[in-house]
């Protein structure tokens, strides 16, 4: 399958008409956050205090990368466990991400709060760090510095590779894509060193 | 007759193997996942695992850490009852040198000092260790830093006898079927059986250490691990859970004597980046 060169941020047009399974070529900016950060940025809504970033069009990405080495914009830097944001990510949603990257699987109210806003669920392939980690071409962190790896970064991507995990209208790769594949494998399980 | 150990020489050794452990995936993993590449017939499950092969030559290569989740640093220390360590405390040489071998290595800091109050530490400090004392005068040490997007997966649970070998194999397989695609699979699976409520995890931990693909010894054991292998495989799961058949490279189980009112399991989640390093001093 073709990959579709996507702009960040992403239109809310586009989002829309993304299918779970399609592969994605993003560039331009997107912003890392994860679960402390998270935690911050419902407390500053819930006290009426502004963002340290505009959410509205944007895209996160539940990242926490490794320090850079000099010379380098940033260590690796894959996904990191969705579900840990699901308590937080309706209400950024809400308040108009359009976009979320990650790795695994979601609750009901976080598919709910897309399928209401129009908002997608990426997927970058979870453990292959080092490999996403040459795709971003400036790291900077413009927020919350205090929390070291889990600090808001705005990175610039170029041909930042994922895959579309949830569309907006909850089709779930995560249950048609092992639904397919599901039952007693044929041969003998080979996997291992022989 | 006693050995003498310094510390400084416990302290870089440390900070050697947690380097060594994040930035180089070890020869049976590697040929683990080409295996698996060679097997898989998902689309989507060929790519992931090519990029995990990837991933892994470009980490050796640029020395970059194989996942960001540079995990907390298990250690394993297997002390020879005639090994003296001098020049300072043995376990603090250990965290001083996991401190040392992630900031020199460029290593995630992702320890917070209080599971509640949740303040980074800053050095990936402290780690967790554990010590068995054996025979002779070496020190052998391993590193095995653990990520946390599996070991969240991961499960135990304290059975009646009478669940018998059934409610192990059920038990074991709804763990796997839960995380999904959280652990990022293909995962690789530790069991403890048997032992009490510590000792069921620590097994399920070390039997994270052997070779992947490698057999227990008991035949009856190998046969559960076999079984359990076909079974996560035919989950559909894949690699990074977007459907394919290479869902596990390995379930390794690892069992201790127990109570005779008790049928302890612990089920260890790990990733393809089951980090681990040795070496002997």
């Amino acid at each position: 399958m073709e990959r579709i060169h996507l702009k960040l941020p992403l239109d809310r047009e586009t989002v829309l008409s993304l299918t779970a399974g399609d592969l994605l070529s993003l560039s331009g900016v997107l912003y890392t956050a994860r679960d402390a950060a998270h935690k911050r940025l419902i407390e500053a809504l819930d006290q009426n205090q502004p963002l340290p970033l505009e959410l509205s069009g944007q895209t996160l990405y539940y990242a926490g990368p490794c320090p850079a080495r000099p010379g380098f914009p940033v260590g690796s830097a894959g996904p990191t466990t969705s579900g840990r944001m699901d308590a937080y990510a309706p209400r950024l949603i809400e308040k108009g991400l359009v976009g979320m990257i990650g790795k695994g699987a979601r609750s009901p109210e976080v598919i709910a709060a897309m399928k209401q806003y129009g908002a997608i669920y990426l997927g970058a392939t979870g453990g292959a760090g080092a490999l996403l980690a040459q795709r971003i071409k400036k790291a900077e962190v413009i927020a919350y510095d205090d929390l070291g790896a889990e600090a808001i970064r705005r990175l610039e991507v170029e041909d930042f590779p994922v895959v579309v995990l949830i569309d907006t209208r909850g089709n779930n790769l995560y249950e048609s894509g092992p639904a397919a594949w599901a039952g007693p494998v044929a041969s003998e399980p080979s996997a291992g060193v022989k | 007759m006693s050995r003498q150990i310094e510390c400084q020489k416990v302290t870089d050794a440390v900070a050697l193997l947690c380097q060594q452990a994040n930035m180089e995936l070890s020869p049976d993993i590697q040929h683990a996942l080409e295996a698996a590449r060679r097997s898989e017939p998902s689309p989507a499950g060929q790519a992931i695992l090519e990029d995990l092969i990837e991933n892994a030559a470009l980490a050796r290569q640029k020395r970059l850490a194989i996942c960001q989740d540079t995990g907390m640093a298990v250690v394993f220390v297997r002390i020879g009852q005639e090994v003296q360590v001098v020049g300072g405390s043995l376990t603090e040489a250990i965290h001083a040198g996991v401190a040392k071998g992630y900031r020199e290595g460029y290593l995630r800091a992702s320890v917070v000092a209080d599971p509640l109050l949740r303040v980074n530490t800053g050095d990936n400090t402290p780690a967790v260790i554990h010590y068995d004392i054996v025979p002779g005068d070496e020190l052998e040490i391993t590193v095995a830093p653990k990520g946390f997007g599996s070991e969240n997966m991961s499960a135990v649970k304290m059975f009646s006898p009478s669940a018998g070998i059934e409610g192990v194999r059920q038990f074991i397989l709804d763990t796997i079927r839960a995380a999904g695609p959280n652990p990022c699979p293909p995962i690789i699976v530790g069991v403890g059986l048997g032992g009490t409520l510590e000792k069921v995890t620590e097994l399920a931990k070390e039997a994270l250490l052997r070779p992947v693909g490698s057999a227990n010894p008991k035949p009856h054991l190998h046969q559960l691990e076999q079984e359990l292998l076909a079974a996560a495989n035919a989950t559909g799961i894949g690699p990074g859970g977007l459907g394919g058949r290479m869902t596990a490279l390995a379930i390794h189980v690892e069992a201790y004597p127990t109570h005779i009112a008790g049928l302890p399991v612990a089920v260890n989640m790990s990733c393809h980046a089951t980090r681990h390093a040795s070496l002997n001093l």
